[in-house]
């Protein structure tokens, strides 16, 4: 797996601490779709965040499996009356009170700034690319360019992309799982995504809401350009007059943009943030 | 059992309480019988859904196999998680219950023992129905959770959906009804003596689950009703062009769905709480911290359901707040699993086959709630959501909570089905096979998710990297089967070869232990009184003393089937309960009902309207066989000293039911005006006409109208209680006159109005607002003239004044649907900027 250049150091010496133990499991986690080989900034802070739960997992259930075997094989013994309540009142408070509690603390202060940096920011002016889904392709539209694809979709790399996300009938989700979250694409909604890609490169990404017979095969082919490359793309496939996908049949000829499918898009301006919502 | 009197009591007892065979059976209403098909039809459909679950494992072994076709697997995929939710886990736990509370709490049977067969024979039918659906390959396949617009008519156009809708909700009818009925027989028909804080925790752990049903259903209920008016009668709800919104569905079903999960887990973690401590020796840690966590647990579980919608498109601050409601879920759960291993540590803990399982439960129950932490954290969430890993953590959460629990609770209640203790060494074998096997699955599973693959695909393409953990889950899952075999032939061979058991062989604290074994219908012959919450440990002569009839309500000579009825809190005995006897409605109410359902199904619309009048026919017949009506013993009277029938007081358990039963009802209507507010202020592309399509002043009468006929009957109640029954009769009957005049002029109200409920959401939710108040009204009416006929023939007077008594609530509640029907429909809008 190439190690993201941006890791922090706690992660880093979590890792050199285990070399032996975690070299064959990142092996494992390569793959066009996994989650756990980061290809931009929003799935390596997911990546970041799944390790240490992992850990912190493991001691959790290896400590109360430990426990309990100990307590089937150990002899018994007699407890006074106080006793007993003295160890089970500290059993059960600090097990079962403290010891979740602190790590939801922990949890939280750790991953909700995580999922704060993936949301769109205010005064960023990033590109935006318009997907809507239906059964079962992508269209894929460059407003402004009058770019349409299907299944397919272009970025350029180390820079925030927005994609607009709606859908013309039944609810599916876009996912591109080494860039980052999944949102919805709900008809009558457009919800708003943030990626952003590291560098040039193909990915892979797929529906991931259940949407009928062809949900297994809704694959979207995602390929990430230099910033330079990226434009000459545009330019190129603008001037073009007619774009194509790779199933002609879906393909709208003359470029132009399919009506926005969400009827309701007059009432509700599209959600501004990943996966957030605006309350009317 | 060595002298005579017991088995002459025996004979007795028998003949009042015992099970016809044959074709007669099909009338029992007791509820051993009744929980134990409960627990055999739950095994029959559990192998069912298991068998569906090795087509899926096939399927996916490898990538692109053809073996099913995207269609097929559709099918399976949904049917599995359906019969393994709605036909599987919750009726087997709840017949678990109907079982075991009656002869934990010391009592002779549930209180309304017709429900409990009306509730088993609608889940039969129901699953019958459902599973039927996958032989005539026309299965439900929108997945368990059914999302719209996916499940709409114009994207799926077959009978599929409406197989789903209607024959879930046929099935939740049997949820509702044990639901109800757990719930009053645990607060109203406890042993004299046991106190709320003297019930076994097992009590407790079911109290909350059958309120969770009572107010968690009725959401998904609504749901599944509205889906199919908008499916077959065209009207809107759902659909975006006409002001509905699909997203509202998912709200409705996470909002029964996310309780169902704990509506699961509870009553399997009740049975972890009354099985250990009986092998670790020693009464359980902390009680009242246990009671604690399961209220909580059964109270934040409503707060979560956002959980499942994180990807959907929420406002953030509503994800945060979820998020961390999610976890907070971690602390009561917590609190049980420390103080079960304080208990196994304070205890001297000894091994039997039942403590395996437990063990199994502990490890994979714990790696679910670890991985439900995780999935509650909401950028996390965001990316395995949908995937293979929440297919693996709701395994571990759902296998490991209550498929483990139960197989130990199975083999630790074996003595009470058979007579005969389980055997060790193949229980050993089937538990190693299933655990390792599970791991084997599903441990991968989450593995294979982090990788990418997303849930409900039917095949992969190759070089994916999924190709060998889809393969090792598939093998694994093939060791699991063998392993499911295996205890399933060990518990068979155990009625066969086992050793007999002797009394309480487990040297057990609760009281279903001190029946014969197997129990008798009547379970006890004399009802203990205790003093101590764990009886058989605190009283050790107690179970020989019950058995020699030198406890409560010993005689039966009087023909009735009696119970105690005590107090909600003391346990203080304050009526006898007069249960029915063996009866032919609740079966034929079912069956009549199925006739229904297949009509809906079919579009046999004549045919359903026609069973649906016969079933309310037959369900008035029911409420005529009560009280003074019973046929069994009523001119007996009750022995010197006894507390009266509990149909010639002013509080019996039916109070408690109807109680019970509105706040059932009262859910599904709250959840219909939550859709209403929701879809006014969310839906992308609400529509208010211009015109109110109603007559405002005319159902501000018609409130009116019902508030006199209310208070007019709340007179006629408070004379009857004081012991007048002056004039009763004819009260009664105007006061039936005036309701079915309210209705009369409602349905007319709605019949000269200008909905349309096919034209936008806006009015096809007045319209079933509207619909919902007729239906009470004409039922309240209906009741209440049958009470003055019941007066007229003597069955009800001030000596037996119970049943208007029961039956005022109902009005009450009307009179709250419909005045809040009013202000949510004509002032609502029009301080909303509407018309
Ligand atoms: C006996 C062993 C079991 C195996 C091997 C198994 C296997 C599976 C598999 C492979 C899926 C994924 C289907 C897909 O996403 O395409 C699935 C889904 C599911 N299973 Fe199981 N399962 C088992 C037992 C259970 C039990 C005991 C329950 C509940 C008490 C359960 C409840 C569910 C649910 C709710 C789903 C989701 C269905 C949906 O996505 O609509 N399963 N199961
Ligand atoms: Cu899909
Ligand atoms: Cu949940």
């Amino acid at each position: 797996m190439p190690l993201p250049s941006a890791r922090p150091a706690a992660a880093l010496s979590v890792q050199s601490m285990l070399p032996a133990l975690v070299v064959p499991w990142l092996a494992a986690c390569d793959g066009p779709q996994s989650i756990l080989d980061p290809a931009g900034p929003a799935a390596r802070g997911v990546t970041l965040l799944w390790w240490p739960m992992l850990i912190v997992a493991t001691v959790v259930l290896v400590g109360v499996t430990a426990a309990w075997i100990v307590a089937m094989l150990r002899r018994p013994r007699d407890f006074s009356p106080e006793e007993a309540k003295r160890i089970s009142r500290r059993w059960v408070v600090s097990g079962g009170i403290l010891l979740p509690a602190a790590s939801i603390v922990l949890l939280l202060g750790f991953g909700v700034p995580v999922g704060d940096r993936m949301l769109p920011r205010r005064g960023e002016a990033p590109l935006r690319i318009d997907v809507t889904a239906r059964q079962w392709q992508w269209d894929v539209a460059y407003p402004g360019d009058g770019v349409v694809l299907v299944d397919e979709l272009h970025l350029p790399a180390g820079r925030a992309v927005h994609i607009h996300v709606t859908s013309a009938d039944v609810i599916h989700s876009f996912w591109v799982p080494r860039l980052g979250p999944k949102i919805d694409a709900v008809p009558g909604r457009t919800n708003v995504l943030r990626l952003q890609a590291d560098e040039a490169g193909s990915l892979r990404g797929q529906c991931s809401e259940f949407c009928g017979t062809g949900h297994a095969h809704m694959v979207l082919k995602v390929h990430v350009h230099t910033e330079a490359g990226f434009s000459a793309w545009l330019t190129e496939r603008a001037a073009a007059a007619h774009v194509g996908g790779k199933d002609p049949a879906g393909a709208t000829p003359g470029g132009a943009l399919p009506a926005p499918a969400a009827p309701g898009a007059a009432r509700n301006p599209p959600r501004l943030v990943s996966g957030v919502a605006f309350l009317p | 059992m060595i002298d005579g009197r017991p088995d002459e009591l025996h004979q007795q007892f028998e003949e009042v309480w015992g099970n016809p065979r044959g074709w007669r059976a099909a009338t029992i209403v007791n509820h051993t019988r009744i929980g134990l098909l409960f627990l055999l039809t739950g095994l029959g459909f559990f192998i069912f859904g298991g068998l569906l679950a090795m087509l899926i494992r096939a399927q996916l072994a490898l990538p692109d196999q053809t073996f099913m076709d995207a269609d097929t697997y559709n099918q399976v995929f949904t049917m599995h998680g359906t019969v393994m939710m709605f036909l599987f886990a919750v009726p087997m736990m709840e017949g678990l219950a109907v079982y075991l509370i009656p002869k934990m709490l010391g009592a002779r049977d549930l209180v309304f023992p017709r429900l409990s067969a009306l509730g088993y024979w609608c889940y039969l039918f129901g699953g019958l129905i459902l599973a039927a659906s996958l032989f005539l390959e026309l299965a439900p396949d929108a997945g368990w959770f059914m999302y719209t617009p996916l499940s709409s008519l114009p994207y799926s156009p077959g009978v599929n959906s409406d197989f789903w809708l209607l024959g879930i909700t046929f099935v939740e009818i049997s949820a509702v009804t044990a639901a109800v009925e757990l719930v009053v027989a645990i607060l109203r028909a406890r042993a004299p003596g046991m106190t709320l804080q003297r019930m076994p925790l097992y009590a407790w752990y079911i109290l909350t689950m059958a309120m969770m049903i009572v107010l968690g259903f009725p959401p998904l209920i609504l749901g599944s009703i509205l889906l199919e008016l908008e499916r077959a009668a065209g009207m809107a709800f759902f659909d975006v062009a006409r002001g509905g919104d699909p997203i509202l569905w998912q709200h409705l079903f996470w909002l029964f769905g996310h309780p169902e999960v704990y509506i699961i887990f509870l009553p399997a973690a009740g049975l972890v709480s009354t099985v250990l401590p009986v092998f670790a020796r020693r009464p359980i840690v902390g009680y009242r911290w246990v009671v604690v966590a399961v209220l909580t647990t059964g109270f934040i579980s409503f707060a979560l359901w956002v959980h499942h919608m994180f990807t959907v498109g929420i406002p953030h601050l509503a994800q945060a707040f979820f998020s961390a409601a999610s976890m907070l879920v971690a602390i009561p759960t917590g609190v049980q699993v420390f103080s079960w291993l304080a208990t196994l540590w304070l205890g001297r803990p000894v091994y039997h086959v039942p403590m395996l399982w437990l063990f199994g439960f502990l490890v994979i129950f714990v790696a679910g709630g670890l991985t439900g932490v995780m999935l509650a954290l909401v950028p996390f969430n965001w990316q395995v959501h949908d995937t293979q890993f929440v297919v693996a953590h709701l395994h571990y959460v759902l296998v490991g909570g209550m498929f483990f629990p139960l197989v130990a609770a199975v083999y630790y209640w074996l003595p009470h089905f058979s007579g005969r203790m389980p055997s060790a060494r193949l229980g050993r074998w089937g538990f190693w096979l299933v655990f390792g096997g599970f791991n084997l699955t599903f441990l991968v599973m989450h593995w294979t998710g982090l990788l990418g693959m997303p849930r409900r695909a039917y095949t992969y393409a190759p070089g994916l990297g999924w190709d060998v953990p889809n393969l090792v889950s598939s093998i694994g899952s093939f060791i699991m089967a063998i392993g499911i075999a295996t205890v399933l032939v060990d518990v068979l061979l155990h009625f066969r070869f086992g050793v007999r058991a002797a009394p309480n062989p487990w040297h057990a604290d609760t009281l279903e232990w001190a029946t014969r074994l197997p129990p008798a219908a009547y379970n006890f012959i004399s009802l203990p009184t205790v003093d101590s919450r764990y009886p058989l440990w605190d009283q050790p002569e107690l179970a020989k003393k019950m058995a020699r009839g030198e406890q409560g309500l010993a005689t039966v000579a009087h023909g009735r089937r009696e119970t105690w009825g005590t107090d909600a809190v003391t346990g203080e005995v304050r009526e006898i309960i007069h249960l029915p006897g063996n009866t032919w409605l609740p079966f034929a109410v079912a069956l009549v009902l199925s006739v229904v359902c297949i009509g809906l199904l079919v579009k046999a619309y004549a045919v359903a309207s026609f069973a649906t009048v016969v079933a309310a026919i037959l369900v008035l017949r029911w409420s005529w066989e009560n009280g003074a009506h019973e046929e069994s013993g009523i001119g007996v009277p009750v022995s010197a000293g006894d507390p009266p029938l509990h149909w010639r007081t002013h509080d019996g358990p039916g109070r408690w039911g109807m109680g019970v039963t509105l706040l059932a009802d009262g859910a599904l209507y709250a959840a219909l005006l939550f859709g209403w507010f929701y879809l006014w202020t969310v839906a992308p592309q609400w529509q208010v006409p211009a015109q109110s399509p109603l007559d405002a002043r005319g159902l501000l009468a018609n409130a009116l109208l019902l508030s006199a006929a209310t208070l007019w009957l709340r007179r006629v109640l408070a004379a009857l209680r004081r012991g007048s029954d002056k004039g009763l009769c004819g009260q009664l009957a105007a006061v039936a006159a005036l309701g079915l005049l309210q209705s009369a002029h409602l349905l007319w109200l709605m019949y000269t109005s200008d909905l349309a409920p096919k034209g936008t959401a806006h009015d096809a939710v007045i319209a079933v607002v509207l619909g919902y108040a007729l239906f009470h009204c004409v039922l309240a009416g209906i009741a209440i003239a049958l009470q003055a006929w019941r007066v007229h023939y003597g069955y009800v007077d001030r000596a037996a004044p119970y049943e208007p008594i029961v039956l005022g609530q109902l009005w009450y509640y009307n009179l709250g649907v419909m005045w809040s029907a009013y202000v949510a429909l004509v002032l609502f809008p029009s301080t909303w900027g509407g018309v």
